[in-house]
């Protein structure tokens, strides 16, 4: 019987620990998920179908030729 | 750790959104110039076939910006906020991911979630809804096809999220491999119903009414009141060639985000003290 190497990683040795438990992490992805979603917001989609500054179209002229290409719906 | 995680996600978003801004620069532009002209020469021709039937022609308002500067700092602005938020998404879902996903290596895990980023982010919202170069859309539409699109994107990354969840609980009784499919099958099933429900954008009923029954608002050949064509339709190629580079920018952008990030996280969940986890690879001393 030949002796063949199992090199396949042990589950315990290579699997990531949890490190979202706490309090303090929730606060950070909380945070970060809301900066996240304004950004996307203000490249993406304001001054288009909605405005958060009323009757302005300076953000969606600045960044008119990324939001063609990110694939939001532009005019 | 968590901390650390996220700003590490946002820096690898500004640099996948770099990358990308540098690929659309060389790239996307000289399309997006060439729809322009097309828009520019398209709108000289209705003019003068307005001004012919006698109709009042409207006048241009005055440019914000200058082409210029939307085509160097505003797209280089954009692409660069855009990696950001992408990061800071991915950095958040990893963190949840970390440790709930079963053995999975935190290099291997950065991949997975960038992965799934473009996809849902970007390539199923795309399938339905294609990114359009300028001088395609119609003004007074904008409000339901920004609708349309996001649901899109919110139904593709809700669903995901329950395919990975599918794919967790059917992997105690159908094995890894078998889960990954069942689940994958069932995503692809429920975006396409999703697809199948939403209309197309020249379906709205806006454009039904102006232009009749047409599958999207890529502008059609321009006929004067005898029905010959004086402007040709929207340039395939433009347009095909656009879409493609919109395609590999995201590509780019989220392949940078998983490989910038991917040796980062390593660092940051191995203690330096502990040996390096490739070594750990080998078989236990009592199968050798």
């Amino acid at each position: 019987m030949s002796t063949i190497p199992n090199t396949a990683p042990t589950a315990r040795a290579s699997a990531t620990p949890v490190v979202t438990s706490e309090a303090r992490a929730f606060a950070w992805i909380f945070g970060a998920a809301i900066v996240a979603l304004a950004l996307y917001y203000f490249i993406g989609v304001d001054q288009g179908a909605f405005s958060v500054f009323g009757s302005d179209t300076h953000i969606h002229e600045f960044v008119h030729d990324s939001r063609h290409f990110l694939g939001f719906p532009c005019h | 750790m968590e901390r650390a995680l996220i700003l590490r996600g946002a820096l690898a978003g500004a640099v996948g959104g770099l990358l990308a801004f540098v690929f659309a620069r060389i790239f996307a532009e000289p399309q997006i110039s060439a729809a322009i002209n097309y828009e520019s020469g398209r709108d000289a021709a209705q003019d003068a076939l307005d001004k012919a039937a006698g109709q009042a022609v409207p006048a241009m308002g005055p440019d914000i910006f200058s082409r210029t500067v939307q085509a160097n700092v505003g797209i280089g602005v954009g692409m660069v906020f855009f990696g950001v938020a992408m990061g800071l998404l991915f950095a958040v879902t990893y963190t949840i991911c970390l440790g709930r996903v079963g053995g999975v290596r935190a290099r291997t895990l950065a991949l997975l979630v960038a992965g799934g980023g473009l996809l849902s982010m970007y390539v199923v919202p795309f399938l339905k809804y294609p990114a359009n170069p300028p001088a395609i859309g119609h003004e007074d539409t904008i409000r339901s096809r920004s609708v349309l699109y996001l649901t899109m994107t919110l139904a593709a990354v809700l669903l995901l999220i329950g395919a990975v969840l599918l794919g967790r609980w059917l992997q105690a009784r159908l094995g890894t491999w078998n889960a990954a499919l069942a689940a994958g099958a069932a995503y692809v099933v429920a975006v396409g119903i999703v697809m199948a429900l939403l209309p197309s954008f020249g379906e709205l009923a806006a454009n039904v009414h102006t232009f009749g029954r047409h599958a999207t608002e890529t502008p059609l050949p321009l006929k004067d009141a005898q029905g010959r064509i004086v402007y040709p339709g929207f340039p395939a190629d433009t347009l095909a060639t656009f879409r493609i580079y919109s395609l590999l920018a995201q590509v780019i952008l989220w392949g940078a985000i998983g490989l910038v990030f991917a040796p980062m996280a390593e660092r940051v969940l191995t203690p330096p003290s502990a040996p390096e986890p490739a070594r750990r690879d080998t078989a236990p001393a009592s199968l050798r």
